[in-house]
């Protein structure tokens, strides 16, 4: 782990004696003052590299929502998220100093079903069907209106959902808020695939390049985003040999080589056999049911892991806020879902207990508000 | 054990310390929130009187939905910046925003106006050991080359009598009139602020700390 880790980096470890001075590395602020452009015709945070913090908050519009309503609200919200995103406080922002480190922010508006029913418009997306393995509750699944928020910084993500839900409050109500992590930046190289909860490599398929912009772009700059929260077994999974959990997945622990290949990004031969005539890569692991290499039925993962506070015995509150974007979740998400939900073995020690869809609307330019296609007429 | 009473008493406390801090600030009876009542500098940054380094103000731009000048002249000499309305259901509310005076002598900001309300320009000033809000005597000075806060807790422009509720989202024009008659018109988008708890009752000209409940 530490190989691969310093590997990654591509660099030695820095090491700092107590009262040495700090490398310029160690107090640069270029992470806090980095910022990810707001405006454009596809919204930021999607294909644009998953920072470390991320808060999903999904709203519940008020009963009576219409179309004046929903403008005067995405208006507000917009302009927040324009300012915020550049560095700046939002109008009216009461923490204005929590403003000026932006860290990465983005900020990616997701409408739900309700959103379009509320402007009298046809939904885009519809809510999963239900999957033999799902425990959903309702406290994490639906919503009308998504925020993903994303930085680099965990304090700049509390401030950005704290201001869009004072401007959301006059129209909406909070269904859940999910928070989630991944590595810190600086930790690995950009573009190294995270590990989840369970010390898993996870979004090591993911499309890259020409086939990220196939998988996930429809050409209106559209896309539709799967939110799921789920669940790790992380008790039962604790009494799996390193093994066992390499053929639950199809990968190997440490570098996320298939079973069948000796470095991450090596394509899996499923038709490789063993000296007892068993497949390599065994027919039950998450890699088999998952795999899919027309970028047209891939999707793209940007998940986060989850960890709240353990119960009194110490079990683990820890999953995943599973997030993927495809262009057409009927075409690409469906049928993946569909083959892991008949059989994974990895579903043993993982538990969907959310879901919520949400479309993704194009980006707007400067001046203008996410929505206003189609809200505006 | 955790009862039940020490829990309320804290929560009393905090209720008592943050009604003090509205006293203190001038808050009863008018639609302001914020301690900062400098009108042309700010003690955070330690910048001078031309340069006010703002909780409001964006850093530099000119951003959004915020300014259109219609009168040309007017409005090359002063910039309007960020201006928000407090969303209200009923009676007066408060607009805010950043003034820029981009030439190199004084402007005088006599009146506003608004299709929304009619308007005044208020300041805060201390009464009786109190602050309160009052008319601005002979309007807004900016100085030249200076930035002017209209803020809560410091000068404003009252919506004395809205004709309607001004909802969240709601983009209101006005228009200020400066000494020599050029006008400087902006539309302001009215933000839900929890700030300013305060009640607005028009018949109060001399607020007192009992009006916030």
């Amino acid at each position: 782990m530490a190989g691969l880790g310093a590997a990654a980096a591509g660099g030695a470890a820095l090491v700092v004696r107590p009262g040495d001075p700090l490398p310029a590395s160690f107090t640069s602020l270029g992470t806090g003052e980095a910022t990810i452009g707001f405006h454009g015709p596809r919204q930021a945070g999607v294909t644009t590299e998953p920072p470390a913090h991320a808060a999903f908050v999904a709203l519940t519009l008020n009963r009576g929502s219409d179309r004046d309503t929903l403008r005067r609200m995405l208006r507000l919200l917009t302009d927040d998220v324009a300012r915020l995103t550049r560095g700046e406080p939002a109008l009216g922002d009461t923490d204005a100093q929590l403003a000026v480190l932006p860290a990465a922010l983005t900020v990616t508006f997701g409408f739900g079903p309700g959103l379009y029913q509320a402007a009298g418009l046809t939904s885009p997306v519809a809510d999963l069907p239900g999957f033999s393995i799902d425990r959903l509750q309702d406290r994490w699944s639906g919503g009308d209106l998504l925020l993903q928020i994303c930085a680099d910084d965990a304090l700049t993500v509390t401030h950005t959902q704290r201001m869009l839900i004072k401007d959301a409050r006059p129209f909406a109500a909070v269904r859940w808020v999910q928070r989630g992590f991944r590595r810190s930046p600086g930790v690995h190289a950009a573009g190294f695939t995270q590990r989840n909860v369970f010390g898993q490599l996870d979004g090591t398929a993911n499309p890259k390049d020409a086939a990220m912009e196939t998988a996930v772009w429809a050409p209106d700059g559209s896309t539709t985003l799967v939110v799921r929260r789920i669940r790790t077994e992380i008790e039962t999974w604790d009494l799996l040999s390193v093994a066992d959990k390499e053929a639950a997945v199809g990968r190997r622990m440490d570098s996320g080589a298939p079973l069948t290949g000796t470095a991450e990004h090596d394509e899996p031969d499923f038709t490789a056999v063993d000296d007892t005539g068993l497949p390599v890569m065994p027919d039950f692991a998450h890699v088999t049911r998952a795999h899919m290499t027309d970028p047209r039925f891939k999707i793209l993962r940007r998940p986060y892991n989850y960890d709240e506070a353990p119960d009194s015995a110490g079990r683990p509150d820890s999953g995943l806020i599973f997030a993927s974007y495809q262009a057409d979740i009927a075409r690409q998400y469906l049928p993946i879902q569909r083959r892991l939900a008949e059989k994974d073995l990895l579903n043993e020690w993982t538990t969907p207990i959310g879901s919520a869809v949400f479309a993704i609307p194009p980006g707007c330019s400067e001046g203008g508000w996410i929505g206003e296609r189609f809200l505006d007429s | 054990m955790l009862t039940v009473a020490p829990s309320r008493r804290t929560r009393s406390a905090v209720v008592a310390a943050v009604a003090a801090a509205f006293a203190l600030s001038g808050l009863a009876g008018c639609a302001n929130s914020e301690a900062k009542t400098d009108t042309s500098s700010t003690g955070t940054s330690g910048t001078g009187t031309s340069t006010a380094a703002n909780s409001n103000a964006s850093s530099g731009t000119n951003t959004g939905t915020t300014s259109t000048g219609t009168d040309s002249a007017a409005s090359n000499t002063l910039t309007v910046r960020d201006p928000w309305v407090k969303a209200a259901d009923t009676g007066m509310t408060a607009a805010f925003a950043t003034l820029v005076n981009n030439t190199q002598t004084d402007v005088t900001i006599e009146s506003a106006t608004s299709p929304a309300s009619p308007i005044e320009l208020h300041t805060m000033a201390m009464k009786d050991g109190k602050m309160v809000m009052e008319p601005k005597q002979g309007g807004f000075v900016i100085k030249a080359g200076a930035t002017h806060e209209l803020a809560p807790g410091g000068d404003h422009l009252m919506l004395m009598s809205p004709s309607a509720a001004v909802k969240p989202g709601d983009e209101l024009a006005f228009t200020l009139t400066l000494a020599g008659g050029g006008t400087v018109a902006f539309t302001a988008v009215a933000k839900p602020f929890a700030g300013a708890q305060e009640s607005y009752d028009p018949g109060m000209t001399m607020p007192s700390a009992s009006a916030h409940s």
